[in-house]
């Protein structure tokens, strides 16, 4: 019962950063690989902001998201873009963003351990908290809750309002969202903003219960990866059941096996997704 | 054979002849940026024979090198075993655990791939240290040989030129031809009767097993070894780095960019070792935004430019 609750709180946050990389490269077609970093850079902004202004990390949120956009936006248009202009074929701008992103993940990594190279250690809502018979820390539950709040209102606004049917409409096919007047340059740039937004996000949820530091990103880069892989590229219910089995397995290996083994773990859904639903949990078989 | 590669033969030669005189006139230190230099020499140009022509980034030349440092360390300091016994099984275990990687990921989209090697240096060290941990025992395994740096300079000499002959006879042979054919458009290749996973899947299997072979060789270099030092994810990167900035269409290619930047990722660490990664980073970029196709491209443009 421990196992599951704390899995399915895992999972919850785990969703979240899968969503911002389904935005990422589902909609902007896009491989960032330095996605991880951006997760370490929320969650080191929450820590700053935690130690030296005692700002709740619930409230950073609001601060890290709006910066996390602006960056990612100006990193897609004035970086990845001309990528995106030059590519031939899917195949060279795929080489091409993960070389460039790779470039981008070392910067982010060698600046933030200039600014710490520490762990990111502090103590928000530590408490513990009874349900459904098992105790949880507070911190994860707040983080799961605001995961949920942040992934619903991202839901609701991708399937409800006409600029995420934009979205959507450009995740499906960019070039026939072109023909119905969609500007898929502005979508996609927007789509990799939000998404880097919500990345940044969940990695302020996840510093308050997981300790970060500098070079950790790369870890969840892995998992986000291995989580939309799973779900199905742009698929996001695919996507927050694929973050529920990850979460849930993990948290299974690390309690009952050893807590050095969870990337073996995820390594081993990863693999079992390749052998057997390479498109994903729902995607279709292409013929 | 035409004039051309008799001539590409006698330089070669020549090249090799030089290096090989090296230990007999350089000192300590600078013997020691050469081991680095032939190690990623050997590395770079192995793995530029499989993602040169299929644009496959491979990452995962960290854990190929890691089971080869570390299955001599553990054979050597566990089991007694000799330095060469262990040096000959260990690549072949490389090779295997390539084929199985390759076969999993190799037949689907490259994508997959690149995923797949980029935390398998990580995994494999967390498996290993608890396998360690849990059945073993011991922490550190002891590497004790009598090799001096001169000897490690030269055995992995000798591996860069075995790698160097078989990326010779790759280029002329029907598989590199294949591969070529792969890399510039894999339906065409299927079409023309190409088996292209299994192509893919042999080729990354070389590569496997030349990095594991480089990483046994160097292994008493480090007498100490414990697996957070031997599988490094920061090598992988560095042999991507020095792979693309050369240039991967040339055989020689790796080997115009690894000079180069072991000596300025020498003089970096030495210096001012906080800024490495953020120099890792930039140099990434560099080759992305400035030099796509490495020093090999630039002088190509240049030779066109004199030439006309």
């Amino acid at each position: 019962m421990d196992i599951i609750i704390s899995g399915l709180l895992l999972g919850g946050t785990y969703a979240l950063i899968a969503m911002g990389l389904n935005l990422q490269y589902g909609v902007a077609r896009i491989m960032n690989l330095a996605n991880g970093e951006l997760l370490v850079l929320g969650g080191l902004a929450s820590f700053w902001l935690f130690v030296f202004a005692q700002i709740s990390p619930l409230l950073t949120i609001f601060i890290v998201a709006p910066f996390a956009f602006v960056g990612n936006w100006l990193i897609y248009r004035f970086l990845l873009r001309p990528l995106v202009s030059r590519a031939k074929t899917q195949g060279q701008l795929e080489v091409d963003s993960i070389l460039a992103t790779f470039g981008m993940s070392f910067i982010f990594v060698g600046i933030m351990v200039m600014i710490r190279g520490e762990y990111f250690t502090y103590s928000f809502l530590a408490a513990p908290f009874e349900i459904l018979g098992s105790t949880v820390a507070q911190n994860r539950l707040a983080a799961f809750g605001m995961a949920v709040v942040i992934g619903l209102a991202l839901y609701l606004w991708l399937n409800h309002s006409r600029a995420g049917m934009a979205v959507r409409a450009v995740s499906v096919s960019p070039d026939t969202a072109k023909l119905v007047g969609i500007n898929v340059a502005r979508v996609s740039a927007l789509a990799f903003a939000l998404g880097g937004a919500v990345t940044a996000v969940g990695g302020t949820l996840i510093s308050t219960f997981i300790t970060l530091d500098a070079s950790v990103g790369v870890i969840f880069t892995m998992k986000a990866l291995i989580i939309v892989i799973m779900g199905g590229v742009g698929d996001i219910r695919g996507a927050i059941i694929a973050a529920v089995i990850l979460g849930l397995v993990e948290t299974a290996v690390a309690t009952l096996i050893d807590p050095g083994l969870t990337l073996a773990s995820a390594y081993l859904i990863f693999l079992l997704v390749l052998l057997f639903r390479p498109q994903g949990l729902f995607g279709k078989r292409p013929t | 054979m035409r004039t051309n590669d008799w001539q590409s033969i006698v330089i070669a030669v020549v090249l090799f002849a030089l290096a090989a005189i090296v230990p007999f006139i350089a000192n300590g230190y600078q013997l020691s940026v050469a081991v680095t230099a032939v190690m990623y020499v050997g590395l770079a140009t192995s793995w530029a024979l499989f993602s040169g022509p299929t644009h496959y980034i491979s990452l995962a030349s960290g854990a190929f090198f890691g089971v080869g440092g570390y299955l001599v360390a553990t054979g050597m300091s566990d089991y007694n075993l000799s330095f060469w016994l262990m040096a000959a099984i260990a690549p072949l275990v490389a090779a295997v655990l390539a084929i199985l990687i390759g076969l999993a990921t190799l037949r689907l989209s490259g994508v997959y791939f690149v995923i797949f090697t980029l935390g398998l240096a990580e995994m494999v060290r967390n498996l290993v240290s608890w396998i360690q941990n849990n059945f073993l025992g011991s922490r550190g395994l002891y590497v004790l040989t009598d090799f001096t740096e001169a000897h490690i300079y030269w055995m992995l000499l000798g591996v860069c030129a075995i790698i160097f002959i078989f990326g010779w006879w790759l280029g002329r042979s029907r598989l590199g031809f294949a591969l070529r054919i792969i890399g510039n458009d894999e339906a065409v290749a299927k079409h023309v009767g190409i088996n292209t996973a299994w192509s893919k899947v042999i080729l990354f299997m070389t590569t496997g097993f030349f990095a594991a072979l480089i990483g046994a060789i160097i292994a008493p270099r480090y007498s100490y070894i414990e697996p957070n030092q031997v599988f490094s994810p920061e090598l992988s990167f560095l042999v991507v780095i020095m792979a693309l900035l050369g240039g991967t269409q040339r055989l020689w290619g790796p080997l115009v960019g690894v000079i180069p930047f072991t000596l300025v990722w020498e003089f970096i660490n030495s210096n001012f070792s906080n800024f490495s990664t953020l120099f890792l980073g930039l140099a990434f970029l560099l080759i992305v935004y400035v030099i796509p196709r490495g020093f090999v491209g630039l002088l190509q443009t240049w030779g066109e430019k004199i030439r006309t």
